[in-house]
């Protein structure tokens, strides 16, 4: 039973790197840049949900609309002011640019709401389910963010392989230049990835800070950091590849939290991703591509 | 471009020119110069901001009651972002600006890397809140207005026995932070010393605190019915809402960096009903009023802190010390760190922090450690 608990632990926290990891694989699949600012604009959004369900007394899906209409324009100005100007370039100038880009979302988010911690007040109203007589408790917010992952994973899968924009996406990120020749405007695609990915960022932010309550200008880094690893291990550009990694990554988390030890669980989890790449190199359900030289 | 540079950088030496001689003109025999340093932005700006105010209320108070001919106090902070290399810059600014006392750091890394400079240029140090034993330890000239983590944790392991307030105890602690393990190893000791067990010692670390559930549910299979948080209240506020959630209700006790709990934006505090912790500074108490009135109206209504109050204190041990000693805006900062060095061995301070504190050869406090109950989201003296 105890067992159990953990696992469900792990699988809770794991969904939420999940739908993070989402939206990392999602530009990296399409403008083929890592965007370090996704954690950032994860935390964005949580505090204009916390904003609008406290300052204005508005009900929780308000503030969630709210969240992914703020991150979506945000990451259109983001793309537009910070990436655009430097396509072409080599991808270590925007690299190095999307840090800066993280680094000054999170000071102005301490510039406009202070370096004091936030208590995010959970989205999800429903109590917990208690099984076993109280030994297994299932909270709401797992429910709500497992189904939530499954639900953005299944709808982007259907919106890259269906829609024209997604195949659009698709085209440009198998080359540019011929998805150009084609008559597809690749500056509007791509800036319709961050437009996407960013919205998932805002989603991402509200059940991260549900699960786990505090929010302040660097809650968005760490768990960043860990979707970008789980978006890595599932295989990076891959759609249910960061699902899969997400998910992984919480469980291993939780359980060598567990087992082996409650601070050397990054150690463990990084230690795991270099097994997984040692592997297979391009990550659990990532592809092999080769690059022509 | 490379002459736009050159202008700028020309103008910006010029403002600096003069913003240095704006605040060097000010040295007379009337005024005394302190300094403080401490994270005025950044993560921990929450202290530095509430340690600042705290001073300047004190220094206000004490400028307005020192008349025409009274000694009055000169203030200036520089802020340190919690970060010890630019905790050295400030200092050294404010020993250009001719500090006589040094009223910081606020936080322990800061202290612990100014405290060897204090000790070369003779400067009195006096930190409102850095509470690592190794700070007092590192020179004569330095003193604590907060407890030693190890005393607080000791006091509290003491305070736990004599209350009865616990059968089976857990203990989660921050292990990448010296403060949290300071206390845990005081409160360890000490209950080692009472004959009380622990059931269970679960930690973590700064990189991965973000998810805390994991710990909770290890005390809640261990079954303890008490569970000492020697960490902030950032973190607190997680364990609680966890707690909350699966349902896990043992007494949870905390210490001074638990202080703020009740005031942090959107927690809901009926999750922090019946938390103990232990906190020098209570603001609900009769005598605190003038001091919570004068913050609030400085901070936007916020309710002031313990860091608030012991910075308040820091500036009163100062300013009385001086006057007590006969030290004055002429005396060289080493004579006056000699002479206060001198007083404070065998001073009795009353302040906000509490009444009759002492303290010892090494310059760490002695005073009654008090604990409150969150009751009606109120504390309550325990």
């Amino acid at each position: 039973m105890q067992i159990l608990q953990y696992l469900i632990n792990g699988i809770s926290i794991g969904a939420v790197y999940a739908i993070i990891a989402l939206g990392y694989t999602m530009v990296y699949g399409i403008a083929k840049m890592l965007n370090f600012a996704h954690g950032d604009v994860i935390m964005v959004g949580a505090y204009i949900s916390f904003c609008v369900t406290n300052y204005l007394g508005l009900p929780a899906i308000v503030s969630i609309l709210a969240a992914m209409i703020v991150c979506t324009v945000l990451g259109i100005i983001i793309e537009a002011l910070a990436y655009k100007p430097l396509r072409g370039t080599s991808s270590l100038a925007v690299l190095i640019t999307a840090i800066g880009v993280s680094y000054f979302l999170q000071n102005a988010a301490q510039l406009i709401w202070g370096s004091a911690p936030k208590n995010f007040t959970s989205i999800v109203t429903f109590k917990p389910f208690s099984l076993a007589g109280g030994e297994l408790v299932i909270t709401g917010e797992v429910i709500i963010t497992i189904v939530i992952s499954v639900l953005i994973m299944v709808g982007l899968t259907l919106f890259t392989g269906k829609t024209r924009m997604g195949k659009a996406m698709r085209a440009v990120s198998e080359d540019r230049d011929a998805a150009q020749l084609m008559g597809i405007n690749v500056n509007q695609t791509i800036s319709m990835t961050f437009a996407i990915g960013s919205a998932l960022a805002a989603v991402a932010g509200v059940l991260l800070c549900s699960t786990v309550p505090t929010l302040m200008p660097t809650t968005g880094s760490m768990p960043g950091i860990r979707a970008f690893t789980a978006a890595v291990i599932g295989g990076i550009g891959s759609i249910p590849g960061a699902m899969l990694g997400g998910i992984l990554l919480g469980v291993i988390e939780t359980f060598s939290k567990k087992y082996i030890s409650t601070e050397f669980s990054d150690a463990i989890v990084f230690a795991v991703l270099i097994l997984i790449l040692l592997v297979k190199p391009a990550g659990l359900l990532g592809k092999q591509v080769q690059e022509k030289v | 471009m490379k002459k736009v540079f050159a202008l700028v950088m020309a103008a910006m030496m010029v403002v600096a020119m003069f913003a240095g001689c704006g605040s060097s003109s000010s040295a007379d025999a009337g005024t005394i110069k302190i300094g403080m340093t401490g994270p005025l932005t950044g993560g921990a700006a929450i202290y530095g901001t509430a340690v600042e105010a705290g001073m300047k209320i004190a220094v206000e108070e004490i400028n307005a009651a020192a008349g025409e001919d009274g000694l009055k106090i000169a203030f200036q902070s520089q802020d340190d972002e919690h970060d010890g290399e630019k905790a050295l810059n400030a200092y050294n600014t404010l020993k250009d600006w001719g500090m006589q006392f040094f009223a910081g750091a606020v936080t322990t890394g800061p202290c612990l890397q100014i405290a060897p400079e204090t000790v070369e240029d003779q400067i009195f140090m006096m930190t409102p809140s850095g509470s690592s034993d190794k700070i007092a330890n590192s020179g004569s000239n330095i003193f604590q207005m907060c407890f030693t983590d190890p005393n607080q944790g000791a006091s509290a392991a003491q305070l736990v026995y004599d209350q009865q307030m616990a059968t089976t105890i857990g203990i989660i602690y921050d292990n990448s932070d010296d403060y949290s393990k300071g206390l845990m190893q005081g409160f360890k000791t000490k209950a080692a010393e009472l004959g009380m067990e622990i059931a269970i010692e679960t930690a973590f670390t700064a990189d991965n605190k973000s998810d805390l559930s994991t710990q909770v549910t290890q005390c809640k299979d261990a079954g303890c019915d008490f569970v000492f948080l020697p960490f902030y209240y950032t973190e607190a506020a997680q364990v609680l809402t966890y707690a909350d959630k699966i349902g896990y209700e043992p007494t949870f006790f905390g210490c001074d960096g638990m202080d703020g709990i009740l005031s942090m934006e959107g927690f809901d505090t009926s999750l922090a009903e019946g938390l103990a912790l232990m906190t020098p500074f209570n603001p609900d108490a009769p005598e605190s009023q003038e001091f919570v009135a004068k913050y609030q109206e400085m901070m936007n209504g916020e309710i002031p802190n313990q860091f608030a109050a012991d910075g308040y204190d820091v500036i009163y041990a100062i300013y009385n010390a001086c006057v007590a000693t006969g030290v004055d805006g002429a005396t060289s900062a080493a004579d006056a760190c000699a002479k206060l060095e001198e007083y404070f061995a065998s001073c009795t301070f009353d302040g906000l922090t509490g009444t009759g504190m002492t303290w010892n050869e090494a310059g760490m406090i002695s005073k009654i450690p008090a604990a409150v109950i969150i009751q009606d989201g109120k504390y309550v003296a325990m």
